[in-house]
């Protein structure tokens, strides 16, 4: 049967390849996609690593919770901030080593264990062409007229939904819950993951998509199409960081450092904006490419830090949630 | 010789018991009230029922535990006679053996079996595609491939007209002679009793009774067979 | 000989007992690496509550709409009957995102009937809700319950409908004779099997839901277990919900009595024309249904064939390992269907959709760990769960006949003495080839459009076409996550049609 040849032929193939040792590294699969930074990041690492990188797919924390201390993961990398202090609490990890002020980013950047390698903000994308009055503000997202709603993703189930409650959260403190109730008839509904909210607002289905504010780069970049914009808030956007960490145990810890290295370098930062769509963590806005610099953005960034963000976690989805059910 | 020994069964309501039966060699006819355990009897024999208590023994050895195909009976039902999806020949080959292809040997067999019972060349036609009377006769040849010495007949004939049934009774009674086989047949006209069974067994009021001659007993008729057959007599001899 | 007989009853029980282990132990581990038990918020309670009632009114609804549509087609014979009975089963095999936005486009906000509504002048509907969950579920699901009146209809023997046309029986008296039966057989476990697939219902609840009122028990599992990683909560959630899809599997069972139907001879059914009205009537229903099933359909085809061209190569060999997948997936599940078909059996089989996948994936995961990687059994494990899940849907296409044939032959093939491979090769399998045909067409097309667990064991470079899907989506790319939605959409019908054509054309009647 073919699975078996292929995890013989898999057996084989790392026992030939067992001279070039192996840089186990842990993604998301969104990562790892063809269309993802993984495929760049990889031809970009082996060339100066003598090295074989794999990349993993998966559910991250979950994956990791499960396999414990004999995980086969060297590198860990797309995690998010709103879960590090989970992800910290299994002990898996390592310092980075990499140093924070080389980071350009807009709060200052503390952590030693989880390295920002791209970051973004938090924000909702409309359609130009649709929406005429001014988004300046999360009280101008109650203002929309019936026909032009928009679509969230649910803090549950979805990474980018939780960052939007606690975000919320932040600007409204004890008021959050009576935002929501007030935003509610505004919302068209809440999906799953990004996936399906951003498919159901490049069908039409809503004029206004939670998101981050470098999506409309994809469309300037890969479509010619400007007509899918940023809303920029006077409060602030929430800062949204994708992470990576080397894993305590790693069988290769040379190679790991090196890796970590590599995150920091130009090779990997320039990567970065096209492949996954964000900024890059290392590297000032002056060297971005000209249709991220020119995006509009903040002035000003609101951020958690892990064990706030804990903390505050319950209680922001119990607002979400009593705030959308009336 | 077929021995039914202080048979018992209950089955709910119903309940059915024998003295010592024996059954010798020949054509044995079944005859009793609706209701009254034929089917039961012949179901008994085949093996498709255990009886609760007593021995069932053929040649002296004892069948009463053995499953329907180990038992040396070979049944023809009221219905479902033929897999209706499979042809005639397949039909008949599954009779005798289950593997796809047959020796030339067993082909041969099918062939003569075929003309004996009057269906030359209908190896292809499905059941479906046959006649009621054609439907019997296939259904014939395939217990006569099958080849056991007790062959059991539950009201086989029934659905068809008077000189078609007749015809096949003879045939019947042919096979049996030339085979030496014992028959046992279930109906519910004793005339064909009369045609072609020398002894019957009644099967009334709970109770297998000893084969008695037929004529005899369908001349005085007990009072539960009587009320069963009607006013009209039976008195005429068999062919 | 004795150990035939015993051989015949064995099966079955070693099956049985197979797929109640593959369901509970995973369960088990879960359960057991948990490490504190979790008690249920007022969150919970009303996500359970909820869950109960759409997919109780799914149910409903789907088995209303289906009968004036199975009517119609078993009455009537035109030209594209076959196709649009192969047709009927398309949105039930459909991943659930890609129907999710073809219904939207017919029904949505920006959709065909808004865009009607607005030229006429009406305000736009919206269908998110309640209302939109259960548009989507009777999408999905209207058409197998259709699907199974329908076989019921070809199961009344041909002399029995020739008896009621010899005695002119016409409407009221017809339906009380000849339909009302084959229904009170049928249509309760077609309930049963509705409401058991839209109790572990999340995606479309979600979408269409409108917002956190219509949450579902498996969102719970899914934060449960993605999110937060607390496997206690988990398994304590994915148990309520094994315990609701048991006994809802258990009432369904009880309720479906034996087949009342005689054996026929497979004489080739013989249809009375009916009159002008009804005529009009059977015509209209079969519009309906074509429209709100076929247009959705439609245009997610529609939507993604021009970018078919400028597909990578990838998606193509994750269409191959689909395929794969999906043809191991059906024998698998055959094989325990037909060793399965009996009342216990089916019971037993429901276990393959009660247990959330997720909690499934994680045990196995769990349990295979200690002795090699998961990761090279990520394929192996796609086919028994998509076989698991699969199980349910063929058991109920198939009990019903399977029951039939032993009644009818066990007593011919024991006379004969057919052992149990004489009898699964010369009487089970082609009397039962057109059921079996469509429950492996099912089960193929289920297989190709889920997600399944490979998104837990990993995929590195073996995705299967769903998740290059959602790769595409997750990189932006819509247009050609609409043309991989559109291959995807056509592989699952062609499979589908495949094996039902098979199905179709060895069988009698």
């Amino acid at each position: 049967m073919k699975h078996l040849t292929l995890g013989a032929g898999l057996l084989m193939a790392t026992s030939v390849v067992a001279q070039t040792p192996v840089l186990s590294v842990y993604a998301p699969d969104y990562f790892t996609s063809e269309w993802g930074p993984g495929p760049s990041i990889e031809a970009a690492f082996e060339e100066t690593c003598a090295c074989d990188l794999q990349f993993s797919a998966g559910d991250l924390l979950p994956r990791l919770m499960l396999e414990g201390p004999s995980t086969n993961a060297d590198i860990v990398i797309g995690l998010n901030t709103d879960i590090t202090k989970k992800a910290r609490s299994t002990g898996l990890f390592a310092p980075h080593g990499q140093n924070n002020a080389d980071l350009d980013l807009p709060i200052v950047w503390n952590d030693d264990v989880f390295l920002p390698f791209d970051w973004s903000y938090v924000s909702f994308i409309y359609d130009a062409t649709r929406v005429t009055t001014p988004l300046n503000s999360f009280e101008d997202l109650t203002t929309l007229p019936d026909d032009q709603k928009i679509v969230i993703q649910d803090p549950r189930s979805s990474i980018s939904g939780l960052a939007l409650v606690l975000w919320v959260k932040a600007v409204y403190g004890d008021k959050a819950a009576d935002f929501w109730a007030r935003l509610a008839p505004h919302i068209l509904t809440v999906t799953k993951g990004w996936s399906e909210a951003y498919g159901l607002f490049t069908d039409g289905e809503a004029a206004v998509v939670l998101s981050f504010n470098t999506s409309p780069a994809y469309h300037i970049v890969a479509e010619g199409d400007t007509t899918k914009k940023a809303a920029i808030f006077d409060e602030g956007h929430y800062a949204y960081f994708e992470l990576v960490a080397k894993v305590a145990g790693t069988d290769q810890p040379e190679l790991a450092d090196q890796f970590m290295a590599f995150v920091m370098s130009d090779t990997f930062q320039s990567l970065i904006p096209m492949t996954n769509w964000s900024y890059p963590a290392a590297q000032p806005a002056s060297e971005w490419p000209e249709a991220f610099a020119a995006l509009p953005a903040p002035s000003k960034a609101v951020f958690h830090d892990e064990n706030t963000a804990a903390a505050l976690r319950d209680e922001a989805i119990e607002e979400w949630r009593t705030g959308l059910s009336q | 010789m077929l021995t039914l020994d202080h048979i018992t069964l209950r089955l709910g309501a119903f309940a059915i018991q024998s003295d010592r039966i024996t059954i010798d060699q020949g054509i044995c006819g079944v005859l009793g009230p609706s209701g009254a355990g034929k089917s039961t009897l012949l179901s008994l024999i085949a093996g498709f029922t255990r009886p609760d208590g007593g021995k069932i023994l053929w040649n002296n050895k004892d069948i009463t535990v053995l499953p329907p195909d180990k038992r040396p009976v070979g049944m023809v039902f009221q219905d479902n006679n033929l897999f209706p999806h499979l042809s005639v020949y397949r039909n008949l080959a599954l009779a005798l053996t289950h593997s796809t292809l047959l020796s030339q040997e067993q082909n041969r067999l099918i062939d003569k079996t075929l003309e004996r019972v009057g269906l030359s060349g209908l190896h292809k036609r499905k059941p479906g595609e046959l006649s009621g009377g054609q439907q019997s006769r296939a259904a014939l040849a395939r217990v006569l491939l099958q080849n056991r010495p007790i062959m059991a007949l539950d009201e086989p004939f029934a659905a068809l007209g008077p000189a078609l049934k007749n015809e096949m009774l003879d045939l019947v009674a042919d096979l049996a002679t030339e085979r030496g086989t014992l028959v046992l047949m279930v109906t519910h006209d004793p005339n064909d009793s009369l045609r072609i069974a020398p002894k019957t067994i009644l099967v009334a009021e709970n109770k297998i009774h000893l084969p008695v001659d037929t004529a005899s007993l369908l001349e005085n008729p007990p009072k539960a067979l009587g009320q069963y057959l009607g006013a009209r007599s039976y008195g005429q001899t068999p062919k | 000989m004795a150990h035939r007989v015993v051989a015949m009853k064995a099966v079955p029980i070693i099956a049985g007992g197979f797929v109640v282990c593959l369901v509970l132990f995973p369960l088990i581990t879960v359960w057991m690496w948990a490490e504190t038990g979790a008690s249920l918020g007022a969150a919970d309670w009303s996500a359970i509550r909820f869950t109960i009632w759409q997919a109780f009114l799914s149910a409903l609804l789907s088995c209303v709409a289906a009968i004036p549509v199975a009517r119609a087609l078993a009455r009537q014979r035109f030209i594209g009957r076959s196709a649009i009975i192969v047709l009927l089963s398309a949105p039930f095999i459909l991943p659930v995102i890609v129907a999710v936005m073809g219904i939207l486009a017919v029904f949505g906000q920006n959709g065909l009937i808004n865009s009607v509504l607005s030229v006429i002048g009406v305000a736009p509907v919206s269908i998110y809700g309640l209302s939109g969950i259960l548009i989507a579920h009777v999408f999905f699901n209207m058409p197998l319950v259709t699907r199974m009146i329908l076989q019921g209809w070809l199961a009344i023997p041909a002399e029995r409908l020739r008896l009621a046309d010899s005695l002119g029986l016409k409407g009221w008296a017809r339906f009380r004779v000849l339909e009302w039966p084959m229904m009170q057989q049928i249509l309760p476990s077609a309930f049963g099997v509705v409401f058991v697939i839209c109790l572990s219902s999340f995606a479309v609840a979600l979408t269409l839901g409108g917002g956190p009122r219509a949450t579902t028990l498996e969102l719970g599992i899914y934060q449960a277990f993605r999110f937060d990683f607390d496997l206690g909560k988990a398994a304590v959630l994915a148990l309520l919900q094994f315990g609701l899809v048991g006994v809802a599997a258990l009432f369904t069972v009880w309720i479906s009595s034996k087949d009342p139907f005689a054996q026929g001879l497979d004489r080739p059914i013989v249809h009375v024309t009916t009159g002008r009205f009804i005529r009009g009537i059977d015509t209209c229903v079969i519009v309906v249904a074509i429209a709100f099933l076929g247009i959705p359909m439609l245009t997610i085809f529609v939507k993604g064939l021009l970018g078919i061209i400028s597909l990578p190569f990838s998606i193509w060999q994750a269409a191959g390992r689909s395929i794969l997948i999906a043809a191991g997936s059906t024998l698998l599940c055959l094989g325990f269907a037909l060793a399965l078909a009996r009342r216990w059996g089916e019971v037993l089989g429901s276990a393959g959709i009660a247990v959330s996948p997720l909690v499934l994936g994680a045990g196995l995961f769990l349990m295979i760990r200690p002795f090699a990687n998961p990761f090279d059994w990520a394929l192996i494990v796609t086919m028994i769960l998509n076989a698991m899940l699969s199980l349910p849907f063929v058991l109920r296409i198939l009990r019903p006949q399977a029951e039939s044939i032993r009644t009818d032959y066990h007593r011919l093939a024991a006379t004969m003495g057919l052992g149990p491979w004489a009898w699964v090769r010369w009487i089970y399998v082609p009397r039962l080839r057109r059921p079996i045909g469509f429950a492996a067409g099912l089960t193929a097309a289920l297989s190709m459009g889920d997600l399944g667990v490979i998104v837990l064991f990993g995929t590195s470079d073996h995705a299967t076409l769903p998740l290059k899907l959602y790769q595409l989506m997750g990189a932006y790319r819509m247009d050609q996550a609409a043309a991989a939605a559109t291959v995807l959409l056509g592989l699952s019908l062609l499979s589908f049609w495949i094996f039902d054509y098979w199905g179709r054309r060895g069988a009698h009647a």
